[in-house]
């Protein structure tokens, strides 16, 4: 089959490789229909994520077609013939961590476990095409993907929605959901979002969906912040004004009440010789990110307020505003968003008209042109928002 | 940074020659280097600096075949919690012929009688040491002993317990076992040479056993088929599908391991 692989930093291509074949009982096979690009897939082409190989297959936003399944699948939940969305997390559905609905954090599905508990102190749930921190499991930018638990995991689709309205339930619609929700959000509240791009549009529409009474877009591109605007958002454009006074200029000088990170480790900022600073310090790694959006939300929330984390970090980062969070009483909420218990729920929402994920999609190419799509995507050319793959 | 040191040792032999070039052989710090390495770069590896750092491949085997003078046996610790119930897991335990399933170099446990069980583990240089053991302790649901009779390759006793985990959690699983290998420290220097860090391998071993009574089976990726091993962690083969020849090597391994299949 066709897949999309890493090379090298800056380097994937769309090459030839072995069809995927059962390993596990619970395995299923898909025939994948369309899949996306990730803003987190820029940070495996940047190369800040550790222990990726040349030739792993990227991609965790896909969905398909079920076309075989193991011997252990619980065929009441899935069988061949089903159209499934998959969520990039794999989770087991038995371990603590799945009966607590921390589907990003099971127990048992990292085979690779240890390099995950040397970075993050204790290991992750495998991801789909994410490194091999992750699992090193093949990802679905490919024409088929091997779906681990099967019958855990995948979201079977049985009205007349297009692939386009659910594709993102993969991934980036609950993660900008779970940024909104963790805000525990009110009609009082103002909700400020760091990065417009897919995520943070669906934490702002998410926002607004949970009833905060204004929500504030912090991006420098125009057409992504003409995207959040058209979402009814305020915007910020943070190369044109300096962000603490326009959001203490939105808030009556009290500052957003809730603050959403959708950026994470790959962060610019407005004020060249602290993207500067930064940047040296990730070069040199002598950090590991470049956590500007994060500092400028802890700084900016109000105090008592909420700081909700989608974006993705992998390390470590320097100047963390400690002394804010702590004597203002913030609360720091994140985590690589638990897909599974927001699927059901949100594909009610897609199918009730109250969220429209089609709205980020820009660029449709065929899966030969993936290359292409990281690199439009990555440049922030022709105004691309989302890249979505069709195999 | 960690992640840098975790990618870090992209040519370890060359870095082990100047380490034994310099005539302070610190095992523990070689195994550190060795440990990411891929199995056949890793023998070729070992076996030049087991030559260069003077213990010779006899030496070896002998220190790890439990013949020498030992002094202070080797102690291994792990523990793990599982999410069913104490009684449950205490079972899966107690079939003793379940444990080649999780417990990588157990090659077979044949049970001999309630008792008694014949043990066969797969040991460096493709040798395989065995022992008779008998079961010591056994409170259902709650812990099982067991210790090697006399003549066995190496002196080993083992303790499993199972505890209510707060909160309805499932079962808190502690491992203490005992091997008389000989030259203590050395001894464990010596097999961590062979990337076969201990405490490694049974914190491995508890991981997989955990999957397996949790899930059923031992989760399988694309880029490690062979499920949990530490020291197949980085670098591994790539996150993409086996190819045909690839999957029949796997399944042939498997099947050597009896009772896990693909």
């Amino acid at each position: 089959m066709k897949a999309t692989t890493w090379r090298g930093v800056n380097h994937v291509d769309v090459r030839e490789v072995p069809d995927p074949k059962i390993l596990n009982s619970r395995d299923a096979i898909v025939r994948v229909t369309s899949t996306a690009i990730c803003g987190s897939d820029l940070h495996l082409l940047d190369g800040y994520v550790p222990s990726m190989q040349s030739g792993d297959i990227m991609g965790h936003e896909f969905m398909g077609e079920v076309v075989e399944v193991g011997t252990g699948v619980d065929r009441n939940r899935v069988t061949v013939g089903d159209r499934v969305v998959v969520p990039f997390p794999i989770a087991c559905g038995a371990c603590n961590a799945c009966r607590a609905e921390l589907d990003s954090a099971c127990e048992n599905t990292n085979p690779n476990a240890g390099i995950a508990e040397k970075l993050f102190g204790h290991p992750t749930a495998g991801i789909f095409g994410y490194s091999h921190l992750t699992g090193g499991f093949a990802g679905g930018q490919a024409e088929y993907a091997r779906v681990p638990f099967a019958d855990v995991g995948p979201l079977k689709i049985e009205g007349d929605l297009s692939d386009e309205q659910v594709l993102f339930l993969s991934d980036i619609l609950p993660t900008g959901y779970m940024g909104a929700e963790m805000c525990e959000i009110s009609s009082a509240d103002v909700v400020a979002v760091w990065g417009a791009g897919p995520v943070g549009i669906f934490a702002m529409d998410s926002a607004r969906v949970l009833g905060a009474h204004k929500v504030i877009a912090i991006d420098k591109e125009p057409y992504r912040l003409r995207l959040a605007a058209e979402g009814g958002h305020e915007t910020i454009n943070f190369e044109e004004v300096d962000v603490r006074s326009a959001l203490l200029e939105l808030t009556g000088g009290r500052g957003p009440d809730k603050c959403i990170d959708a950026v994470g480790l790959e962060a610019t900022h407005g004020a060249s010789h602290l993207d500067a600073y930064d940047r040296v310090k990730q070069l040199s790694r002598s950090e590991t990110e470049r956590p500007h959006a994060l500092r400028q939300a802890i700084l900016s929330c109000r105090s008592g307020g909420v700081v909700s984390v989608i974006g993705v970090y992998g390390g470590f980062i320097d100047k963390f505003p400690a002394g804010a969070w702590m004597n203002r009483g913030l609360t720091l909420k994140t985590g690589q968003c638990h897909v599974h218990r927001y699927m059901r729920p949100l594909l009610e929402r897609i199918e009730r008209g109250e969220i429209d994920p089609t709205r980020v999609i820009t660029h449709r190419l065929p899966l030969d042109k993936a290359p292409k799509g990281y690199e439009i995507f990555k440049n922030k050319q022709d105004n691309c928002e989302k890249v979505v793959l069709k195999p | 940074m960690h992640a840098a040191a975790l990618l870090g040792s992209r040519a370890p032999s060359r870095w082990v020659w100047t380490r034994v070039a310099g005539d302070a052989v610190d095992l523990t710090a070689l195994t550190r280097a060795l440990r990411n390495h891929d199995r056949r770069g890793l023998s070729r590896t070992v076996a030049a600096t087991a030559a260069v750092a003077g213990i010779t491949a006899v030496d070896v085997y002998t220190a790890v075949r439990g013949r020498g003078t030992g002094r202070k046996p080797m102690r291994l610790t792990a523990s793990t919690t599982v999410a069913k119930s104490p009684d449950e897991v205490y079972d899966f335990w107690r079939r003793l012929d379940n444990l080649p399933t999780f417990m990588a170099h157990v090659e077979e446990v044949e049970v001999l009688s309630a008792t008694r069980s014949h043990w066969k583990v797969t040991a460096p240089f493709d040798q395989s040491v065995e022992w008779d053991a008998e079961v010591v302790d056994d409170q259902p649901g709650r812990s099982l002993g067991w210790r090697s009779v006399e003549g066995a390759d190496v002196d080993n006793e083992g303790a499993v317990t199972f505890a209510p985990a707060p909160g309805d959690r499932g079962t808190e699983v502690h491992v203490a076992i005992t091997y008389a290998i000989p030259g203590g420290k050395l001894g464990e220097a010596v097999a961590r040479l062979f990337g076969e860090d201990p405490h490694q391998q049974l914190d491995d071993d508890l991981r997989r056993f955990k999957q397996v009574v949790e899930t059923g089976e031992i989760v399988r990726s694309d880029g490690a088929p062979w499920g949990k091993r530490a020291r197949k962690e980085f670098p591994q083969r790539p996150a993409q599908p086996l190819t045909d020849e690839e999957l029949s090597e796997l399944r042939a391994e498997l099947a050597s391991a009896k009772g896990a299949s693909v």
